[in-house]
């Protein structure tokens, strides 16, 4: 990399001759490695999963949580270092139980994406902080219905149709891409969701053992953010296996 | 500066609720409250509801100042959405929703700023039984039967000749329909409007106001001074 | 000479996504004598390798008890681990006065996990990331459990593990066994703790006064157990010892191999292997 070794790469508060800073690249170099997390909107709500890479058999499975619940009706899956992602959840928690004591509504989704990503932004600026290396994809159901958005470690926030981040990402869009998202039902697109973007994008030569988890905020979960049914869960697993037999077969 | 005298603390509440009555029976905790809202001696609210499910496990049944009510019930949906969105198997009984109410209570009493409510907060969870009270100064116990305000004095008597551990629900209903029926004719803030709730192992309800049947006709009630030898 | 830039702050990364001030303090936990950590359905067993600096000198305690459902094992920076269980001990204590009832062990592991995320994402000069990996065992209502604490603000949730130096032996030990390890009897939890200390001690002798166990468990609150005690159950197991070892000939030998491959690198958690960063487990 032509960064290395210019000194222009060492602090968040540097611009490289060519007006990058470097520091934001390279933490976002940490989600890229990272296990695949997307999220998608359907006609009826949002879906978020998560490959969840698993380092040792000893572990327990429901263990070190990517998803996590930011208020009643949003949830925010995190790709990258998972400790700085609780930070940043944290701070969501926050920002959302605030609005709801001021207002006595629930905060708009985009409302906590502005807030979420200006949280991430400022450590962007001080030489004593350092960008997160976690991005995050936010969904959540409003008045305004279902809605996604991603932030990155930059702090920039975008809202999706679909959303991609970490290693697989790539061939995750591609999929994505396909899905007619207008009439997807959630119950259908966990399904989806495991079969062609987590099973799909898994790397099983490289990566060890993985865990499959997923939460949806949508009608059908009474537009509360909860973990996918576990019956629904299992279903859209052997789903995805067959689909990869099939794929495999041919 | 401010002084001490710049500041003023409350010191008596505006609108009020009259007595909770609870009860443990057969499967669980039955409470009873009217829904009269009074300013000072005035009906001046006629459809309160005293008596809310907390999460999963808890009910909670409030006298006394209705807007600390109020107040009460916001921090216990924030305790109880922090709760739930840990989503890890553990969440907080009865027990420790009575406990955290107490430690509440007290403090603000302490700083001489209470919370002008009596509360009964009863709730099942893991087959445990759980009903207890709190009040403005902290003051607070378990039971199996409590009643805030002058329920303690004119109902707990009644329930303790005919309570029992192992009333079913109808009876438990009978029972604390005799003492909502007690409070009517005695305590002049009552109103006829009374609200039942139950909680089990399978969750709260909260069933719609529904009125006793009276009888005015009693010559006590005829002639109150009749036998009150040095009454005005 | 060509040296890493980007090791000596915490707020520094390095071109491919790294944390190394993270990962050096992640090394100070292998520095630190050995802890482990198996549990079962009803009981969780901490045991740790007690090492004295000196003949003079006793040796450093490893293992606190947090509160009567919680405790702690701890490998690294002994004095790092001290300031934590303090920190432990008065967020279940206040939590007690709040609620009358003991703290769910999978919170206060987060919220250790979060105390420890905030030394890593700020530089200043009294700052630094805890050198120090923490086995916390604890019962609660939903079980016993066993999680192990980094100090890159990470923890995971174990059937059973190993912590410190040479405790790559202790690992390959129980990973061959953990599956059995929820239907567990305590006594066999406790064995196979001191099995599993004696792999780590490699070719020292196993002896009360170089270990120590702690129990939690279902109607037993955290108890470090005296050394009395101990030494009569190392002494019973002694003999267990043999007769395990007698039918399944060709295996302590692969052990062996397997515990010698790991004596200079000393390969924590197999995470290194991934190629990327340790710390986006």
């Amino acid at each position: 990399m032509s960064s290395i070794g210019t000194g222009y790469d060492l602090s968040v508060t540097t611009f490289s001759p060519d007006g990058r800073v470097f520091q934001i690249e390279y933490a976002a170099k940490a989600v890229d490695n990272s296990g695949t997390v997307i999220g998608i909107k359907c006609k009826d709500g949002i879906v978020l999963g998560v490959e969840k890479l698993i380092p040792s058999k000893m572990m327990l499975p429901g263990s070190n949580r990517r998803i996590h619940a930011v208020h009643r009706h949003s949830g925010m899956a995190v790709a990258g270092l998972a400790a700085d992602g609780r930070q940043i959840v944290a701070r969501a928690k926050s920002e959302a139980t605030n609005y709801d004591s001021v207002y006595g509504d629930p905060i708009p989704v985009k409302e906590l994406a502005d807030r979420v990503a200006s949280y991430v932004h400022l450590c962007t600026l001080y030489w004593w902080l350092r960008p997160f290396g976690c991005g995050v994809i936010l969904g959540g159901y409003d008045r305004d219905g279902p809605q996604l958005y991603m932030v990155e470690p930059s702090g920039v926030s975008y809202r999706y149709f679909g959303a991609a981040i970490g290693k697989g990402r790539q061939a995750a869009k591609t999929e994505i891409e396909k899905l007619k998202l207008q009439d997807l039902t959630c119950r259908k697109a966990v399904i989806e969701v495991a079969k062609i973007s987590i099973y799909g994008v898994h790397d099983e030569a490289k990566d060890k053992d993985f865990e499959l988890e997923m939460s949806w905020v949508c009608d059908e979960s009474n537009r509360q953010h909860e973990k996918v049914p576990e019956e629904l869960l299992e279903e859209a697993k052997a789903a995805a296996k067959l689909a990869l037999e099939e794929m495999d077969a041919d | 500066m401010d002084s001490v005298a710049d500041s003023q603390r409350t010191l008596y509440p505006y609108v009020t609720g009259s007595s909770v009555v609870a009860i443990k029976y057969k499967d669980g905790i039955l409470m009873a409250a009217d829904m009269g809202g009074s300013y000072g001696s005035t009906l001046r609210y006629k459809s309160v509801e005293r008596l809310k499910p907390i999460g999963k496990h808890s009910l909670l049944g409030a006298s006394g100042e209705i807007s600390d009510f109020q107040e009460i019930m916001r921090y216990l949906d924030e305790l109880i959405l922090v709760d739930n969105m840990w989503d890890d198997g553990n969440s907080l009984g009865p027990k420790e929703v009575h406990n955290y109410l107490t430690r509440v209570m007290y403090n603000r009493r302490n700083k001489f700023n209470p919370l002008w409510n009596s509360l009964v907060l009863g709730g099942v969870k893991k087959g445990e039984k759980y009903l207890g009270t709190v009040n403005m100064i902290g003051i607070n116990y378990e039971d199996n039967h409590v009643a805030t305000g002058l329920g303690n004095h004119l109902a707990r008597p009644i329930l303790r000749d005919e309570w029992n551990e192992n009333l079913t629900f109808e009876e438990g209903v009978k029972l604390l329909e005799k003492c909502m029926r007690v409070l009517l004719y005695r305590d002049r803030s009552a109103v006829n409007k009374i609200q039942i709730s139950k909680i089990t192992e399978e969750g709260a309800t909260v069933y719609p106001p529904f009125s006793l049947r009276t009888y005015w006709e009693f010559s006590a009630f005829q002639n109150p001074t009749a036998g009150a030898e040095g009454s005005w | 000479m060509f040296r890493n830039q980007y090791d000596t702050d915490v707020t520094t990364w390095a071109p491919a996504g790294r944390l190394f001030q993270v990962e050096y303090a992640m090394e100070a936990v292998k520095q630190g004598s050995a802890a482990i950590g198996l549990r079962s359905k009803t009981h969780v067993v901490l045991a740790c390798v007690n090492k004295a600096n000196s003949e003079l000198s006793s040796h450093q305690k490893k293992i606190f008890k947090v509160d009567d459902h919680i405790g702690v094992a701890i490998a690294g920076l002994t004095a790092d681990g001290r300031v934590l269980s303090r920190y432990m001990r008065s967020e279940c204590i206040n939590y007690n006065y709040t609620y009358e009832s003991p703290l769910p062990v999978g919170r206060l592991v987060v919220q250790l996990a979060d105390k420890a995320q905030w030394q890593v994402c700020t530089q200043r000069s009294w700052k630094r990331p805890y050198g120090v990996g923490l086995l916390v065992a604890g019962l609660d209502e939903s079980g016993a459990h066993l999680y192990y604490n980094c100090p890159s603000g990470n923890y995971f949730e174990y059937q059973a593990f190993a912590i410190g130096s040479r405790s790559q032996a202790a690992k390959t030990y129980l990973e061959r066994k953990f599956n059995n390890f929820t239907a567990s009897s305590r006594e066999d939890l406790i064995k196979d703790a001191l099995i599993a200390t004696r792999e780590s001690l490699q070719g020292e002798k196993l002896k009360s006064s170089v270990c120590t166990i702690a129990v939690v468990g279902v109607g037993e609150p955290f108890h470090i157990l005296d050394q009395e005690t101990v030494q009569q159950l190392i002494d019973t197991f002694e003999i267990v010892r043999e007769e395990e070892i007698a039918p399944a000939d060709p295996e302590p030998a692969a052990e062996q191999g397997a515990a010698a491959d790991q004596g200079g690198t000393e390969n924590q958690g197999g995470a290194e292997n991934q190629g990327g960063s340790p710390m986006d487990i």
